[in-house]
């Protein structure tokens, strides 16, 4: 299966073209076309990790390449490189969407696109699972750009109303403003490896110092561009939260666990690149590390505000992102790596669980929820796994990837990481308990009799459960299995990254940090240990709270941007078009307009056409058909033609 | 077998003119007929093609013409030439199809099919044509029906724009024509292309420059590239349904081709001095296109204008000299005949339904007519660049091509090219998604809520079928384009190598 693991995008492209085609005829509207396609590729998928894991050490990458075509004296093709990076993105890719695509049949039901959004699902994940197995940066930008299409698709699945359509607009152009990056990124590395899109080629050669230093920071710096918009990593992230318009299932799949890691997959995919280039071994402060901290602060804070419960959770992964983002900014690869995956489980979780909740409240407001504990078991329980799983707590898989951070950040000699990542997991511990408490708790203050949503829904949940609870065991100390399987290794570079072990005083302090912010939270909302409207009266939390409600003013700068292109700008392009460019042109039409007048009625008329006259009365009758054409223009030509022969004349004696 | 590709159309205008106007059904028929045998011979031309040499000149014809000036009737294709010759006979043959049962105001199907034939044998002689006298009268035959489908069949505007086209035109021609009496007397008493070629370089700089400047105000014209680009949209928005798919398909390539196959090799020497400059027209006109685009309220217009900025991409990998950018640069041409002619069948055939081309009066025609707006979403996609579409590999080599021009230009320079031009396609984005939310998403209008709006009918699908699917098969497969152009490219781009090297020494 290594070796055809081409296979595994293969089928859902042909479940997506099968879907668009037939779904409509199919007896459920061409979900369990998807459903199938996915069930396969997860199998094979974990058929092909299987095989990865049991292969003998040291585990080489298995590589195909074929060529696509030929341009310019350069071999442009498409390939596979599978290694254990890859082999678990696409055992993720494949259970998460396998989970979303059933949990969608009830979410989705009765959705007067539902055949549609099932072939959008399909042709998500097969772009994504292209852009996993790429061998190449082409072929990833290609997979790259096709989710982001799809993204696009799927948040304006419901475009009938305008703010869907702009949320989707949004996306796709903050994400593409990145990718300019990412393009020229791509370019720059592409001429500076000999002309070559192997990625692993490129790793190879910066690691070895074959591409002189200032060409790698600069093509690191473009493509981290592009990680910044993919990823939403700050000052690019406004889009992530709006991209909540979509359905939640898209949310759970490419919003949370799957796209918007792609960026962090190119990094860790690239690492060579990034390694060398923002010189991470020498442990100095880098502009990866710094973004990834920024960006796990500031969405930190802005899932406080939220009331939309589906925004805390997107803010929420803005964060986690940023985490490992971050993560691979200290030089912590592995951890960076293993925050991805265990990630994707517990924030697919918790969206699918909102999902549920809003299904069943008609609502996305937290506070039109409440009280929701007994009325809806078993997304309570889940969700609750989900956001313990979240707020690091022992043993849930978010405690240990997020330790693996917070030892990387220490032992590569990045204190003020670890500060941060301390920081984050205080406020995660935090806002999850708030949301928690305002869905969960307390009297139920919505309309309508709230009821638990059906197994189609639940099942997913609950089977999503498991890996959120579960999955971080993998690399627990004395199993390290994670490490194991999924390295990053170049062949022909020694290893750099160095495994690390598992610290008690430090696991222990992340984790009191984690139950302090569920404390301090608690105590605001259940104990009322805290004077109530503390922001309201004291003046500095107050500005504090009007600027993350505006969400740092950022996004009204961006349109601010926006729309100064789209009016001044575009305007004043426009206006110079129709007066200067066009007005220079129909000044001469004017110009040599009027000279042919001046020609036709002294020279013309008077002189010629009084010889003329005598013989044209004879030829009056033709005439008057030719007049029907020749209307005065006639005569602007044959002065053009005139000039330009004159031109001529003038430029032989000139030449010759 | 080339010269029946290039004369049947007119042949068949001959023809047509034989058929009496109150017969419209045999007219149209006999116009089918005639631009179906076209696209055969055509796709025999294609098969019979040898593509491992795909540079060499190929269904040679060489028999004396003008003796006096020592004129020859040339034609011959290589692989620059044979893609574009074949996009001309495809879209003719699908605007025959395309106009089958909406033909403009005053209708009159006779004129405007003849005009279309007449039309075809001009766009199909540029491609073929290897003299320059030859080169030229099929250039300028191009000019005469198109300023009369848009000056009879045309919009409200439609005087003012024939009349801008035409004589914007014609001046370009007239530089043109001088620059190659120019290369008759400096380069050795022949107005053979490939005589030119191989001799190249021997004229002194400074006059290479001068004729080059000739060349490229006839050229640019055309293309059209900024400044010279004011023809263009007026033509575009006046332009009857099918004027303008030609315009832009077609006679849009034919300034672009010119610089390939006849301004850079002859004179690989200027080419280099110019370069720089014409790359930076090209990537002003891809920002200011964009610019235009966004602030326009008709959605025709919106489109012409989107076609400044692609040519800007086109040009961009042409002024680079390098054998990436040229294949670009050919891929670009096809491609935006593809995409951009279907996004102005698509506009015809809204104004057709809504009677308005507004964008503020449109909006919900995923709702009204699904298949309409589907097809318009896949366009404007296609047009963006999306990877695995046509129009990204127009594109992307394009920008690539600039970080490392040809050995002797300026890298520096080219990379700002290059990073604007990455900007423009954040740009290309903006004003496409932002044309598709405006027509295609959001509600229906009230003002057409009870308007009956059909949708896609069957002249149109088969009219579109073929565009939508090159558009993806060739985004799939490039390599269809590119086995056809690179060679070809190759050895335009070695002549100027040749000159760097000889600079060298």
């Amino acid at each position: 299966m290594l070796h055809n693991a081409w296979l595994i995008p293969l089928i859902p492209a042909v479940s997506f073209f099968l879907i668009l085609f037939f779904g409509k005829r199919m007896p459920k509207k061409g979900c369990e076309i998807g459903i199938a396609a996915l069930g396969l590729a997860f199998v094979l998928a974990v058929v092909a990790a299987a095989q990865w894991i049991g292969k003998a050490e040291p585990r080489e990458a298995v590589h195909a390449h074929h060529t696509w075509f030929n341009m310019g004296g350069i071999d442009f093709g498409f390939g596979i490189h599978v290694d254990g990076l890859t082999v678990m993105m696409l055992v993720v890719v494949t259970f998460i969407s396998l989970m979303v695509h059933i949990y969608s049949t009830g979410y989705m039901h009765g959705d007067r696109r539902f055949t549609y959004f099932f072939a959008a699902l399909s042709l998500f994940t097969s772009a994504m699972l292209m852009l996993v197995v790429a061998d190449n940066t082409l072929q990833l930008m290609i997979g790259w750009e096709l989710v982001g299409l799809c993204s696009f698709m799927l948040i304006g699945h419901w475009w009938e109303e305008g703010v869907n359509s702009g949320a989707a607009i949004k996306a796709f152009i903050t994400t593409r403003t990145g990718d300019v990056g990412l393009m020229l990124g791509i370019i720059t590395l592409f001429f500076a490896a000999g002309r070559n899109f192997d990625i692993e080629h490129l790793n190879h050669e910066a690691l070895t110092g074959a591409i002189g230093h200032g060409t790698l920071l600069v093509g690191a710096c473009l493509l981290f561009l592009g990680v910044m918009g993919k990823s939403a990593q700050f000052p690019l992230h406004v889009w992530l939260p709006d991209a909540m318009a979509g359905p939640t299932p898209v949310s759970a799949l490419i919003h949370a666990a799957t796209m918007v890691v792609a960026g962090v997959y190119l990094v860790a995919r690239l690492y060579g690149v990034f390694f060398t280039g923002f010189s991470i071994q020498a442990g100095g402060v880098n502009f990866v590390a710094i973004i990834g901290a920024i960006t796990v602060l500031i969405a930190a804070a802005l899932a406080f505000v939220q009331d939309d419960v589906k925004k805390v959770l997107a803010y929420s992964t803005v964060s986690q992102l940023g985490y490992m983002i971050m993560a691979l900014g200290v030089g912590a690869w592995s951890a960076g790596v293993f925050h991805l995956f265990t990630h994707a489980f517990f924030k697919a979780l918790l969206f699918l669980g909102s999902g549920s909740l809003i299904h069943s409240v008609h609502s996305n407001n937290m506070s039109e929820m409440g009280g929701l504990r007994k009325k809806m078991p078993t997304t309570f329980w889940t969700f609750i796994v989900g956001s313990v799983a979240l707020a690091g707590i022992f043993p849930l898989a978010g405690f240990w990837s997020k330790d693996e951070i917070l030892l990387g950040a220490s032992k590569n000699g990045y204190p003020l990481m670890l500060v941060v990542g301390i920081l984050g997991a205080f406020m995660t511990a935090a806002y999850m308990t708030r949301a928690c408490y305002l869905i969960f708790a307390g009297e139920y203050r919505g309309h309508g009799h709230p009821h638990e949503s059906p197994p189609s829904m639940a099942w997913p949940l609950r089977i999503l459960a498991v890996p959120a609870a579960l999955a971080g065991l993998l690399n627990a100390p004395g199993i390290g299995l994670f490490h194991k399987w999924v390295d990053f290794e170049v062949p022909g570079v020694p290893p750099f990254l160095h495994e690390h072990s598992f610290n008690v005083p430090l696991a222990g302090a992340s984790l009191a940090v984690a139950v302090l912010g569920i404390g301090v939270a608690a105590g605001y909302y259940f104990r009322n240990a805290f004077p109530l409207g503390l922001s309201e009266r004291v003046p500095i939390l107050k500005t504090g709270e009007r600027i993350l409600v505006h969400k740092y003013y950022l996004d009204d700068l961006f349109l601010a941007i926006v729309r100064g292109i789209q009016y001044p700008i575009a305007k004043a392009a426009y206006w110079f078009n129709q007066h200067v460019l066009d007005g220079v042109i129909n000044g001469v039409g004017k110009g040599a307009q009027a000279s042919a007048q001046l020609v036709y009625e002294v020279i013309d008329q008077r002189v010629i056409d009084g010889v003329v006259n005598g013989a044209g009365m004879s030829a009056e009758e033709g005439g008057s058909i030719l007049r029907h054409v020749q209307s005065g223009r006639v005569q602007q030509y044959a002065a053009v033609l005139f000039g330009a022969a004159a031109v001529f004349a003038i430029g032989l004696v000139f030449l010759t | 077998m080339l010269t029946v590709a290039v004369f049947l159309p007119i042949v068949g205008a001959a023809v047509l003119a034989l058929i009496p106007r109150s017969r419209e059904e045999m007219i149209k028929a006999a116009a089918l007929l005639i631009t179906a045998a076209t696209t055969i011979v055509g796709i025999s031309l294609l098969f019979g093609f040898d593509y491992s040499d795909a540079g060499r000149l190929q269904y040679s014809a060489n028999h004396g013409w003008i003796d006096v000036i020592n004129s020859r009737y040339h034609i011959g294709i290589d692989g620059i030439s044979l893609p574009l010759l074949i996009l001309s006979m495809v879209i003719t043959l699908l605007c025959v199809i395309y106009s089958w049962d909406h033909f403009p105001e005053p209708h009159n199907p006779k004129a405007f099919l003849i005009l279309m034939l007449v039309l075809e044998t001009g766009m199909n002689g540029t491609f073929a044509a290897q003299d320059l006298i030859l080169f030229f009268v099929f250039f300028e035959l191009v000019l005469l029906p198109m300023y009369f489908m848009i000056g009879v069949w045309g919009g409200p505007n439609r005087q003012y724009a024939a009349i801008k086209f035409f004589l914007y035109t014609l001046f370009g021609s007239a530089l043109m024509i001088l620059s190659f009496l120019a290369l008759y007397f400096k380069g050795g008493q022949t107005f053979d292309i490939p005589l030119l070629i191989a001799q190249g370089g021997t004229i002194a700089h400074g006059t290479q420059l001068l004729i080059f400047g000739g060349l490229f105000m006839g050229f640019a014209i055309k293309v059209p590239m900024f400044p010279f680009h004011t023809w263009l949209p007026d033509a575009h928005t006046e332009a009857p349904t099918v004027g303008s798919v030609i315009l832009a398909a077609v006679l849009l390539k034919l300034g672009c081709y010119g610089f390939i196959r006849i301004a850079i090799p002859i004179l690989p020497d200027a080419a280099k001095s110019w370069a720089p400059w014409i790359g930076l027209l090209a990537v002003i006109g891809i920002i200011y296109g964009a610019l235009g685009c966004l602030a326009q309220r008709d959605m025709k217009r919106l489109i012409a204008f989107s076609s400044v900025a692609h040519m800007g991409f086109v040009m961009l990998g042409i002024a680079t000299l390098t054998s990436f950018g040229i294949n670009a640069a050919v891929f670009g041409m096809v491609a935006h005949g593809l995409i951009t002619g279907m996004l102005f069948f698509i506009a015809g055939s809204i104004q057709e339904r809504f009677h308005t081309r507004e964008l503020a009066r449109l909006g919900g025609l995923l709702l009204q007519a699904p298949r309409l707006g589907w097809i318009l979403g896949f366009c404007a996609f296609a047009s963006l660049g999306l990877p695995g579409l046509a129009g990204f590999w127009g594109e992307f080599p394009a920008i690539l091509s600039a970080y490392q021009p040809a050995a002797g230009l300026s890298q520096l320079t080219f990379r700002v090219y290059m990073a604007v031009a990455a900007i423009g396609t954040v740009f290309a984005a903006g004003y496409l998604l932002w044309m598709l939310q405006r027509v295609a998403f959001g509600t229906i209008k009230t003002e057409f809520e009870n308007a009956h709006i059909h949708d896609v009918h069957i002249p149109e699908y088969l009219a579109w079928t073929p565009l939508l699917l090159g558009i993806l098969l060739f985004g799939i497969f490039p390599h269809l384009i590119f086995h056809m152009t690179d060679q070809a490219v190759g050895l335009v781009t070695s002549s100027v190598g040749a000159v760097s090297s000889a600079a060298g020494r």
